[in-house]
Protein backbone atom coordinates (compact mmCIF):
# COMPACT_ATOMS: atom_id res chain seq x y z
CA UNK A 1 0.00 0.00 0.00
CA UNK A 2 3.01 2.25 0.43
CA UNK A 3 5.80 1.93 -2.13
CA UNK A 4 8.02 4.49 -0.38
CA UNK A 5 8.03 2.57 2.88
CA UNK A 6 11.30 0.90 3.84
CA UNK A 7 11.58 -2.77 2.88
CA UNK A 8 9.74 -4.95 5.41
CA UNK A 9 11.87 -5.56 8.46
CA UNK A 10 12.90 -9.20 8.86
CA UNK A 11 10.71 -10.65 11.54
CA UNK A 12 12.84 -11.54 14.50
CA UNK A 13 11.29 -14.43 16.35
CA UNK A 14 11.27 -13.88 20.03
CA UNK A 15 8.60 -14.40 22.60
CA UNK A 16 5.80 -11.88 22.49
CA UNK A 17 5.34 -10.08 25.81
CA UNK A 18 2.44 -11.48 27.80
CA UNK A 19 1.23 -7.99 28.64
CA UNK A 20 0.26 -7.60 24.96
CA UNK A 21 -0.69 -11.17 24.15
CA UNK A 22 -3.27 -11.46 26.91
CA UNK A 23 -5.43 -8.44 25.87
CA UNK A 24 -4.88 -9.35 22.22
CA UNK A 25 -6.32 -12.81 22.79
CA UNK A 26 -9.17 -11.25 24.75
CA UNK A 27 -9.96 -8.96 21.81
CA UNK A 28 -9.79 -11.87 19.38
CA UNK A 29 -12.04 -13.97 21.59
CA UNK A 30 -14.55 -11.15 21.88
CA UNK A 31 -14.67 -10.69 18.11
CA UNK A 32 -14.89 -14.40 17.35
CA UNK A 33 -17.32 -15.53 20.04
CA UNK A 34 -20.48 -14.35 18.22
CA UNK A 35 -19.28 -16.16 15.11
CA UNK A 36 -18.86 -19.34 17.15
CA UNK A 37 -22.36 -18.81 18.51
CA UNK A 38 -23.66 -18.61 14.96
CA UNK A 39 -21.77 -21.71 13.81
CA UNK A 40 -22.88 -23.72 16.81
CA UNK A 41 -26.56 -23.05 16.00
CA UNK A 42 -26.14 -23.78 12.29
CA UNK A 43 -28.52 -26.44 10.94
CA UNK A 44 -25.68 -28.23 9.12
CA UNK A 45 -27.72 -31.22 7.92
CA UNK A 46 -30.51 -29.08 6.43
CA UNK A 47 -28.15 -26.50 4.97
CA UNK A 48 -28.37 -27.76 1.39
CA UNK A 49 -32.17 -27.62 1.03
CA UNK A 50 -32.37 -24.33 2.98
CA UNK A 51 -29.86 -22.64 0.68
CA UNK A 52 -31.75 -23.90 -2.37
CA UNK A 53 -34.97 -22.07 -1.41
CA UNK A 54 -35.97 -19.39 -3.97
CA UNK A 55 -36.03 -16.72 -1.25
CA UNK A 56 -32.35 -17.48 -0.53
CA UNK A 57 -31.17 -17.71 -4.13
CA UNK A 58 -33.09 -14.54 -5.06
CA UNK A 59 -31.54 -12.64 -2.15
CA UNK A 60 -28.05 -13.96 -2.86
CA UNK A 61 -28.26 -13.04 -6.54
CA UNK A 62 -29.56 -9.57 -5.73
CA UNK A 63 -26.92 -9.01 -3.04
CA UNK A 64 -24.00 -9.98 -5.27
CA UNK A 65 -25.43 -7.98 -8.17
CA UNK A 66 -26.08 -4.79 -6.20
CA UNK A 67 -22.82 -4.94 -4.21
CA UNK A 68 -20.90 -5.37 -7.47
CA UNK A 69 -22.78 -2.54 -9.19
CA UNK A 70 -22.19 -0.29 -6.18
CA UNK A 71 -18.47 -1.13 -6.25
CA UNK A 72 -18.18 -0.39 -9.99
CA UNK A 73 -20.00 2.91 -9.44
CA UNK A 74 -17.72 3.72 -6.51
CA UNK A 75 -14.62 2.95 -8.56
CA UNK A 76 -15.78 5.19 -11.40
CA UNK A 77 -16.32 8.27 -9.23
CA UNK A 78 -14.65 7.39 -5.92
CA UNK A 79 -11.09 6.95 -7.24
CA UNK A 80 -11.10 10.42 -8.86
CA UNK A 81 -12.47 11.82 -5.60
CA UNK A 82 -9.68 10.12 -3.63
CA UNK A 83 -7.12 11.54 -6.07
CA UNK A 84 -8.58 15.03 -5.64
CA UNK A 85 -8.42 14.77 -1.85
CA UNK A 86 -4.87 13.40 -1.88
CA UNK A 87 -3.29 15.55 -4.57
CA UNK A 88 -5.11 18.86 -4.94
CA UNK A 89 -4.81 21.30 -2.04
CA UNK A 90 -7.90 23.48 -1.75
CA UNK A 91 -9.63 25.48 0.93
CA UNK A 92 -11.84 23.42 3.18
CA UNK A 93 -10.31 20.13 2.10
CA UNK A 94 -10.48 18.69 5.61
CA UNK A 95 -14.17 19.59 5.81
CA UNK A 96 -14.83 17.91 2.46
CA UNK A 97 -12.92 14.83 3.62
CA UNK A 98 -15.00 14.66 6.81
CA UNK A 99 -18.21 14.98 4.78
CA UNK A 100 -17.08 12.17 2.48
CA UNK A 101 -16.41 9.90 5.46
CA UNK A 102 -19.71 10.75 7.17
CA UNK A 103 -21.68 7.80 5.71
CA UNK A 104 -19.16 5.46 7.39
CA UNK A 105 -20.12 6.59 10.87
CA UNK A 106 -23.73 7.67 10.33
CA UNK A 107 -26.34 5.13 11.42
CA UNK A 108 -27.30 3.54 8.08
CA UNK A 109 -31.00 4.09 8.79
CA UNK A 110 -30.30 7.82 8.96
CA UNK A 111 -28.45 7.52 5.65
CA UNK A 112 -31.46 5.76 4.13
CA UNK A 113 -33.87 8.44 5.36
CA UNK A 114 -31.55 11.16 4.02
CA UNK A 115 -31.46 9.39 0.65
CA UNK A 116 -35.26 9.29 0.68
CA UNK A 117 -35.47 13.04 1.38
CA UNK A 118 -33.05 13.68 -1.49
CA UNK A 119 -33.89 11.05 -4.10
CA UNK A 120 -37.33 9.77 -3.06
CA UNK A 121 -40.56 10.52 -4.92
CA UNK A 122 -41.03 13.64 -2.78
CA UNK A 123 -37.28 14.27 -2.53
CA UNK A 124 -35.26 17.36 -3.38
CA UNK A 125 -33.92 15.87 -6.62
CA UNK A 126 -36.16 12.82 -6.79
CA UNK A 127 -39.42 14.76 -7.25
CA UNK A 128 -38.40 16.82 -10.34
CA UNK A 129 -36.68 13.74 -11.74
CA UNK A 130 -39.80 11.61 -11.26
CA UNK A 131 -42.05 14.26 -12.78
CA UNK A 132 -39.82 14.75 -15.81
CA UNK A 133 -38.94 11.13 -16.59
CA UNK A 134 -41.12 8.88 -14.44
CA UNK A 135 -37.93 7.36 -13.05
CA UNK A 136 -38.08 6.31 -9.40
CA UNK A 137 -35.15 4.97 -7.36
CA UNK A 138 -36.99 3.68 -4.26
CA UNK A 139 -38.55 0.19 -4.53
CA UNK A 140 -36.18 -0.65 -7.39
CA UNK A 141 -32.90 -2.57 -7.60
CA UNK A 142 -31.22 0.72 -8.57
CA UNK A 143 -32.37 2.06 -5.23
CA UNK A 144 -30.53 -0.81 -3.53
CA UNK A 145 -27.40 0.02 -5.56
CA UNK A 146 -27.70 3.69 -4.55
CA UNK A 147 -28.04 2.83 -0.85
CA UNK A 148 -25.09 0.42 -1.07
CA UNK A 149 -22.90 2.95 -2.85
CA UNK A 150 -23.78 5.70 -0.39
CA UNK A 151 -22.71 3.61 2.60
CA UNK A 152 -19.77 1.71 1.04
CA UNK A 153 -18.06 4.26 -1.24
CA UNK A 154 -16.27 6.07 1.62
CA UNK A 155 -14.41 2.82 2.41
CA UNK A 156 -12.97 2.91 -1.12
CA UNK A 157 -12.22 6.64 -1.02
CA UNK A 158 -10.42 6.53 2.33
CA UNK A 159 -8.31 3.51 1.32
CA UNK A 160 -7.30 4.90 -2.08
CA UNK A 161 -6.61 8.34 -0.65
CA UNK A 162 -4.31 6.96 2.02
CA UNK A 163 -2.57 4.86 -0.66
CA UNK A 164 -2.01 7.93 -2.83
CA UNK A 165 -0.74 10.00 0.07
CA UNK A 166 1.72 7.29 1.03
CA UNK A 167 3.03 7.02 -2.55
CA UNK A 168 6.42 8.51 -3.44
CA UNK A 169 5.69 11.81 -5.19
CA UNK A 170 9.27 11.89 -6.51
CA UNK A 171 8.38 9.17 -9.02
CA UNK A 172 5.69 11.41 -10.48
CA UNK A 173 8.04 14.39 -10.45
CA UNK A 174 10.74 12.35 -12.19
CA UNK A 175 8.30 11.22 -14.88
CA UNK A 176 7.18 14.82 -15.43
CA UNK A 177 10.81 16.00 -15.61
CA UNK A 178 11.46 13.35 -18.25
CA UNK A 179 8.72 14.89 -20.36
CA UNK A 180 5.60 12.89 -19.49
CA UNK A 181 2.38 14.89 -19.65
CA UNK A 182 -0.05 15.02 -16.69
CA UNK A 183 -2.32 12.37 -18.18
CA UNK A 184 0.62 10.04 -18.88
CA UNK A 185 1.94 10.50 -15.33
CA UNK A 186 -1.49 9.67 -13.93
CA UNK A 187 -1.95 6.64 -16.17
CA UNK A 188 1.60 5.21 -16.11
CA UNK A 189 2.90 6.18 -12.66
CA UNK A 190 0.23 7.29 -10.19
CA UNK A 191 -2.49 4.73 -10.87
CA UNK A 192 -0.22 1.65 -11.11
CA UNK A 193 1.38 2.73 -7.84
CA UNK A 194 -2.04 3.06 -6.23
CA UNK A 195 -3.37 -0.22 -7.64
CA UNK A 196 -2.97 -2.23 -4.42
CA UNK A 197 -4.88 0.46 -2.54
CA UNK A 198 -7.58 0.54 -5.24
CA UNK A 199 -8.00 -3.23 -5.04
CA UNK A 200 -8.08 -3.17 -1.24
CA UNK A 201 -10.58 -0.31 -1.30
CA UNK A 202 -12.77 -2.09 -3.83
CA UNK A 203 -12.77 -5.27 -1.70
CA UNK A 204 -13.71 -3.35 1.47
CA UNK A 205 -16.38 -1.46 -0.44
CA UNK A 206 -17.86 -4.67 -1.87
CA UNK A 207 -17.89 -6.43 1.50
CA UNK A 208 -19.51 -3.44 3.21
CA UNK A 209 -22.13 -3.19 0.45
CA UNK A 210 -22.88 -6.90 0.80
CA UNK A 211 -23.71 -6.46 4.49
CA UNK A 212 -25.74 -3.26 4.04
CA UNK A 213 -29.08 -3.32 5.82
CA UNK A 214 -30.36 -0.06 7.31
CA UNK A 215 -29.98 2.31 4.38
CA UNK A 216 -31.28 -0.30 1.94
CA UNK A 217 -34.48 -1.11 3.79
CA UNK A 218 -35.21 2.54 4.58
CA UNK A 219 -34.57 3.85 1.08
CA UNK A 220 -35.34 0.96 -1.26
CA UNK A 221 -37.84 -1.06 0.80
CA UNK A 222 -38.07 -4.84 0.85
CA UNK A 223 -39.47 -7.06 -1.89
CA UNK A 224 -38.24 -10.52 -2.81
CA UNK A 225 -36.38 -10.56 -6.13
CA UNK A 226 -36.35 -6.77 -6.49
CA UNK A 227 -35.00 -5.14 -3.34
CA UNK A 228 -34.64 -7.94 -0.77
CA UNK A 229 -30.89 -8.45 -0.25
CA UNK A 230 -29.38 -11.14 2.00
CA UNK A 231 -29.23 -8.98 5.14
CA UNK A 232 -32.92 -8.06 4.72
CA UNK A 233 -33.83 -11.71 4.20
CA UNK A 234 -31.84 -12.63 7.33
CA UNK A 235 -33.62 -9.98 9.40
CA UNK A 236 -37.07 -11.17 8.33
CA UNK A 237 -36.17 -14.84 8.61
CA UNK A 238 -35.16 -14.21 12.24
CA UNK A 239 -38.81 -13.32 12.84
CA UNK A 240 -40.17 -16.58 11.54
CA UNK A 241 -37.58 -19.23 10.70
CA UNK A 242 -34.41 -19.09 12.76
CA UNK A 243 -32.70 -21.97 10.96
CA UNK A 244 -33.13 -20.25 7.60
CA UNK A 245 -31.82 -17.02 9.15
CA UNK A 246 -28.66 -18.77 10.37
CA UNK A 247 -28.14 -20.49 7.02
CA UNK A 248 -28.41 -17.10 5.27
CA UNK A 249 -26.00 -15.55 7.77
CA UNK A 250 -23.45 -18.27 7.03
CA UNK A 251 -23.60 -17.37 3.34
CA UNK A 252 -22.91 -13.73 4.21
CA UNK A 253 -20.03 -14.63 6.52
CA UNK A 254 -18.48 -16.94 3.92
CA UNK A 255 -18.76 -14.39 1.11
CA UNK A 256 -17.30 -11.62 3.26
CA UNK A 257 -14.40 -13.76 4.46
CA UNK A 258 -13.66 -14.85 0.90
CA UNK A 259 -13.06 -11.19 0.06
CA UNK A 260 -11.39 -10.09 3.30
CA UNK A 261 -8.88 -12.93 3.81
CA UNK A 262 -6.79 -12.36 0.65
CA UNK A 263 -7.01 -8.62 1.32
CA UNK A 264 -4.93 -8.78 4.45
CA UNK A 265 -1.81 -10.45 3.08
CA UNK A 266 -1.72 -9.35 -0.48
CA UNK A 267 -2.75 -5.73 -0.38
CA UNK A 268 -2.28 -4.50 3.16
CA UNK A 269 1.33 -4.19 4.06
CA UNK B 1 -3.09 9.58 11.08
CA UNK B 2 -1.35 9.24 7.70
CA UNK B 3 -1.50 5.49 7.39
CA UNK B 4 -4.74 4.18 8.74
CA UNK B 5 -5.75 0.58 8.92
CA UNK B 6 -9.17 0.41 7.37
CA UNK B 7 -9.38 -3.34 7.75
CA UNK B 8 -9.76 -3.20 11.51
CA UNK B 9 -12.45 -0.63 11.05
CA UNK B 10 -14.39 -2.56 8.48
CA UNK B 11 -14.45 -5.75 10.51
CA UNK B 12 -15.70 -3.85 13.53
CA UNK B 13 -18.45 -2.28 11.44
CA UNK B 14 -19.41 -5.33 9.42
CA UNK B 15 -19.93 -7.96 12.09
CA UNK B 16 -23.06 -6.49 13.70
CA UNK B 17 -24.52 -6.07 10.22
CA UNK B 18 -23.74 -9.67 9.33
CA UNK B 19 -25.29 -11.21 12.38
CA UNK B 20 -28.39 -9.03 12.21
CA UNK B 21 -29.03 -6.46 14.87
CA UNK B 22 -31.01 -7.74 17.82
CA UNK B 23 -31.41 -5.79 21.02
CA UNK B 24 -31.67 -7.73 24.24
CA UNK B 25 -33.18 -6.90 27.61
CA UNK B 26 -30.77 -6.50 30.50
CA UNK B 27 -31.05 -8.18 33.86
CA UNK B 28 -33.31 -6.18 36.15
CA UNK B 29 -32.90 -5.01 39.74
CA UNK B 30 -34.95 -6.51 42.52
CA UNK B 31 -37.42 -3.61 42.54
CA UNK B 32 -38.10 -3.19 38.87
CA UNK B 33 -40.44 -4.98 36.56
CA UNK B 34 -39.21 -5.90 33.06
CA UNK B 35 -41.97 -5.84 30.43
CA UNK B 36 -41.36 -6.97 26.85
CA UNK B 37 -44.12 -5.54 24.68
CA UNK B 38 -45.07 -5.18 21.01
CA UNK B 39 -43.82 -1.94 19.45
CA UNK B 40 -47.39 -0.74 18.82
CA UNK B 41 -47.90 -0.59 22.62
CA UNK B 42 -45.01 1.88 23.11
CA UNK B 43 -47.08 4.96 23.95
CA UNK B 44 -49.96 3.29 25.82
CA UNK B 45 -47.73 1.07 27.98
CA UNK B 46 -45.35 3.97 28.62
CA UNK B 47 -48.25 5.81 30.23
CA UNK B 48 -49.42 2.73 32.14
CA UNK B 49 -45.87 2.17 33.39
CA UNK B 50 -45.96 5.58 35.05
CA UNK B 51 -49.34 4.76 36.62
CA UNK B 52 -47.89 1.50 37.96
CA UNK B 53 -44.83 3.29 39.38
CA UNK B 54 -47.07 5.80 41.14
CA UNK B 55 -49.30 3.07 42.57
CA UNK B 56 -46.70 0.48 43.53
CA UNK B 57 -43.42 2.39 43.83
CA UNK B 58 -41.82 -0.12 41.47
CA UNK B 59 -40.06 1.03 38.33
CA UNK B 60 -41.18 -0.59 35.08
CA UNK B 61 -38.56 -1.14 32.39
CA UNK B 62 -39.96 -1.67 28.91
CA UNK B 63 -38.36 -3.28 25.92
CA UNK B 64 -40.51 -2.64 22.86
CA UNK B 65 -39.99 -4.56 19.64
CA UNK B 66 -41.57 -6.84 17.08
CA UNK B 67 -43.61 -9.54 18.85
CA UNK B 68 -41.70 -12.29 17.04
CA UNK B 69 -38.26 -10.98 18.01
CA UNK B 70 -39.44 -10.55 21.61
CA UNK B 71 -40.58 -14.18 21.50
CA UNK B 72 -37.04 -15.14 20.41
CA UNK B 73 -35.56 -13.14 23.30
CA UNK B 74 -37.74 -14.95 25.82
CA UNK B 75 -36.90 -18.34 24.29
CA UNK B 76 -33.20 -17.40 24.56
CA UNK B 77 -33.70 -16.75 28.27
CA UNK B 78 -33.67 -12.94 28.38
CA UNK B 79 -34.77 -11.89 31.86
CA UNK B 80 -38.35 -10.64 31.65
CA UNK B 81 -41.46 -10.63 33.84
CA UNK B 82 -44.29 -9.83 31.43
CA UNK B 83 -44.75 -10.38 27.69
CA UNK B 84 -47.37 -8.54 25.62
CA UNK B 85 -47.84 -9.72 22.04
CA UNK B 86 -49.52 -7.96 19.11
CA UNK B 87 -50.90 -11.27 17.83
CA UNK B 88 -51.76 -14.67 19.30
CA UNK B 89 -49.11 -16.51 17.21
CA UNK B 90 -45.91 -15.67 19.14
CA UNK B 91 -47.77 -16.10 22.44
CA UNK B 92 -49.00 -19.57 21.42
CA UNK B 93 -45.42 -20.61 20.64
CA UNK B 94 -44.29 -19.51 24.11
CA UNK B 95 -47.19 -21.27 25.84
CA UNK B 96 -46.29 -24.44 23.98
CA UNK B 97 -42.65 -24.08 25.06
CA UNK B 98 -43.74 -23.58 28.68
CA UNK B 99 -42.04 -20.18 28.71
CA UNK B 100 -45.08 -18.17 29.86
CA UNK B 101 -48.18 -18.65 32.01
CA UNK B 102 -51.80 -18.51 30.81
CA UNK B 103 -52.25 -15.62 28.34
CA UNK B 104 -55.17 -13.16 28.47
CA UNK B 105 -56.52 -11.04 25.64
CA UNK B 106 -56.37 -7.45 26.91
CA UNK B 107 -57.10 -5.37 23.80
CA UNK B 108 -57.83 -5.52 20.10
CA UNK B 109 -56.55 -3.48 17.22
CA UNK B 110 -57.84 -3.12 13.67
CA UNK B 111 -56.08 -2.82 10.37
CA UNK B 112 -56.82 0.32 8.36
CA UNK B 113 -55.77 1.60 4.96
CA UNK B 114 -53.39 4.47 5.61
CA UNK B 115 -52.84 7.21 3.01
CA UNK B 116 -50.84 10.45 3.10
CA UNK B 117 -52.76 13.57 4.16
CA UNK B 118 -54.99 14.68 1.29
CA UNK B 119 -55.06 11.15 -0.14
CA UNK B 120 -53.15 12.04 -3.36
CA UNK B 121 -53.76 8.57 -4.81
CA UNK B 122 -57.54 8.85 -4.39
CA UNK B 123 -57.73 5.54 -2.50
CA UNK B 124 -61.22 4.55 -1.30
CA UNK B 125 -61.17 0.84 -0.53
CA UNK B 126 -59.05 -2.30 -0.61
CA UNK B 127 -59.71 -2.74 -4.33
CA UNK B 128 -57.71 0.42 -5.03
CA UNK B 129 -54.60 -1.25 -3.62
CA UNK B 130 -54.46 -3.34 -6.80
CA UNK B 131 -54.15 -0.24 -9.00
CA UNK B 132 -50.86 -0.43 -10.87
CA UNK B 133 -50.06 3.28 -10.91
CA UNK B 134 -50.12 3.53 -7.12
CA UNK B 135 -47.16 2.81 -4.83
CA UNK B 136 -48.51 0.45 -2.20
CA UNK B 137 -46.76 -1.05 0.83
CA UNK B 138 -47.61 -3.54 3.51
CA UNK B 139 -45.79 -5.41 6.26
CA UNK B 140 -43.72 -8.47 5.39
CA UNK B 141 -45.66 -11.74 5.86
CA UNK B 142 -43.19 -12.76 8.60
CA UNK B 143 -44.46 -10.08 11.01
CA UNK B 144 -47.98 -9.86 12.55
CA UNK B 145 -49.21 -6.80 10.62
CA UNK B 146 -48.23 -8.53 7.38
CA UNK B 147 -50.06 -11.68 8.44
CA UNK B 148 -53.24 -9.70 9.11
CA UNK B 149 -52.84 -7.77 5.84
CA UNK B 150 -52.64 -10.98 3.85
CA UNK B 151 -55.68 -12.38 5.66
CA UNK B 152 -57.72 -9.25 4.94
CA UNK B 153 -56.75 -9.07 1.26
CA UNK B 154 -57.61 -12.74 0.84
CA UNK B 155 -60.98 -12.22 2.54
CA UNK B 156 -61.72 -9.29 0.21
CA UNK B 157 -60.51 -11.23 -2.82
CA UNK B 158 -58.05 -8.47 -3.76
CA UNK B 159 -54.88 -9.53 -5.54
CA UNK B 160 -52.61 -6.57 -4.84
CA UNK B 161 -48.90 -6.90 -5.56
CA UNK B 162 -47.10 -4.58 -3.11
CA UNK B 163 -44.15 -2.38 -4.06
CA UNK B 164 -42.52 -3.06 -0.72
CA UNK B 165 -43.00 -5.38 2.26
CA UNK B 166 -41.66 -3.46 5.24
CA UNK B 167 -40.07 -5.32 8.16
CA UNK B 168 -42.20 -3.47 10.71
CA UNK B 169 -45.32 -1.37 10.85
CA UNK B 170 -43.61 1.88 11.89
CA UNK B 171 -41.26 1.76 8.89
CA UNK B 172 -44.31 1.40 6.64
CA UNK B 173 -46.11 4.25 8.38
CA UNK B 174 -43.13 6.60 7.91
CA UNK B 175 -43.01 5.91 4.17
CA UNK B 176 -46.73 6.70 3.82
CA UNK B 177 -46.48 9.82 6.01
CA UNK B 178 -43.57 11.07 3.85
CA UNK B 179 -45.65 10.53 0.71
CA UNK B 180 -43.21 7.92 -0.61
CA UNK B 181 -46.11 5.45 -0.73
CA UNK B 182 -49.72 6.15 -1.78
CA UNK B 183 -51.23 3.61 0.56
CA UNK B 184 -50.38 0.98 3.14
CA UNK B 185 -52.08 -1.33 5.61
CA UNK B 186 -51.34 -0.49 9.25
CA UNK B 187 -53.19 -0.56 12.58
CA UNK B 188 -55.68 2.08 13.68
CA UNK B 189 -53.34 2.93 16.57
CA UNK B 190 -50.50 3.67 14.14
CA UNK B 191 -52.71 5.95 12.05
CA UNK B 192 -53.66 7.83 15.20
CA UNK B 193 -50.04 8.16 16.34
CA UNK B 194 -49.03 9.79 13.04
CA UNK B 195 -51.46 12.66 13.66
CA UNK B 196 -52.61 14.76 10.69
CA UNK B 197 -49.79 13.66 8.39
CA UNK B 198 -51.89 10.65 7.37
CA UNK B 199 -55.54 9.61 6.98
CA UNK B 200 -57.08 6.26 7.86
CA UNK B 201 -59.76 4.41 5.91
CA UNK B 202 -61.83 1.81 7.80
CA UNK B 203 -62.07 -1.78 6.61
CA UNK B 204 -65.23 -3.90 6.86
CA UNK B 205 -63.45 -7.24 6.75
CA UNK B 206 -63.79 -9.30 9.94
CA UNK B 207 -60.22 -10.51 9.64
CA UNK B 208 -58.92 -6.97 10.10
CA UNK B 209 -59.19 -7.30 13.88
CA UNK B 210 -56.29 -8.74 15.81
CA UNK B 211 -56.08 -9.78 19.47
CA UNK B 212 -53.37 -8.45 21.81
CA UNK B 213 -52.42 -10.94 24.50
CA UNK B 214 -50.23 -10.75 27.58
CA UNK B 215 -48.86 -13.26 30.07
CA UNK B 216 -46.48 -13.54 33.01
CA UNK B 217 -43.16 -15.05 31.97
CA UNK B 218 -42.41 -18.44 33.59
CA UNK B 219 -39.52 -18.20 36.00
CA UNK B 220 -40.11 -14.52 36.73
CA UNK B 221 -38.70 -13.70 40.15
CA UNK B 222 -41.42 -11.07 40.57
CA UNK B 223 -44.45 -12.98 39.34
CA UNK B 224 -46.70 -11.34 41.97
CA UNK B 225 -45.84 -7.87 40.73
CA UNK B 226 -46.05 -9.09 37.14
CA UNK B 227 -49.65 -10.28 37.74
CA UNK B 228 -50.47 -6.90 39.25
CA UNK B 229 -49.23 -5.17 36.10
CA UNK B 230 -51.43 -7.47 33.99
CA UNK B 231 -54.37 -6.59 36.25
CA UNK B 232 -53.67 -2.88 35.85
CA UNK B 233 -53.74 -3.21 32.06
CA UNK B 234 -57.09 -5.04 32.26
CA UNK B 235 -58.58 -2.64 34.81
CA UNK B 236 -60.96 0.18 33.89
CA UNK B 237 -58.10 2.67 34.13
CA UNK B 238 -55.86 0.54 31.94
CA UNK B 239 -58.56 0.12 29.29
CA UNK B 240 -59.19 3.88 29.25
CA UNK B 241 -55.52 4.53 28.56
CA UNK B 242 -55.45 1.89 25.80
CA UNK B 243 -58.58 3.32 24.18
CA UNK B 244 -57.13 6.81 24.20
CA UNK B 245 -54.48 5.44 21.82
CA UNK B 246 -57.01 3.75 19.54
CA UNK B 247 -57.16 0.21 20.96
CA UNK B 248 -60.53 -1.44 21.58
CA UNK B 249 -61.75 -3.57 24.45
CA UNK B 250 -61.58 -7.31 23.71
Amino acid sequence: MNPSAPPPRREVRHRAPLVLVAPALLALGFLLLPLVGLLQRAPWSDLGPLLGEPIVTDALRLSVLSATAATVLSLAVGVPLAWLLARVPFRGRSVVRALVLLPMVLPPVVGGAALLFALGRRGLVGEPLHEATGFLLPYSTWGVVAANAFVAMPFLVVTVESGLRGADRRLEDAAATLGAGRWTVLRRVTLPGALPAVLAGAALCWARALGEFGATVTFAGNLQGRTQTLPLAVYLALESDREAAIALSLVLVAASLAVLIPLRDRWMR
Amino acid sequence: MPRSRPLVLVVACALPALTGACGGGEAGDADELVVLAAASLTDAFGELGEVFEDQRGVAVTFSFGGSSSLREQILEGSPADVFASASPGPMADLVEAGAVGDPVTFATNRLQIVVPAGNPGGVRDLGDLARDELLVGRCAPEVPCGEVARRVLEEAGVDAAPDTEEPDVRALLVKVAEGELDAGLVYVTDVRSAGDRVEGIDLDEAGATTDYQMAVVAGSARSGLASEFVSLVRSRRGQQVLQSYGFSEP
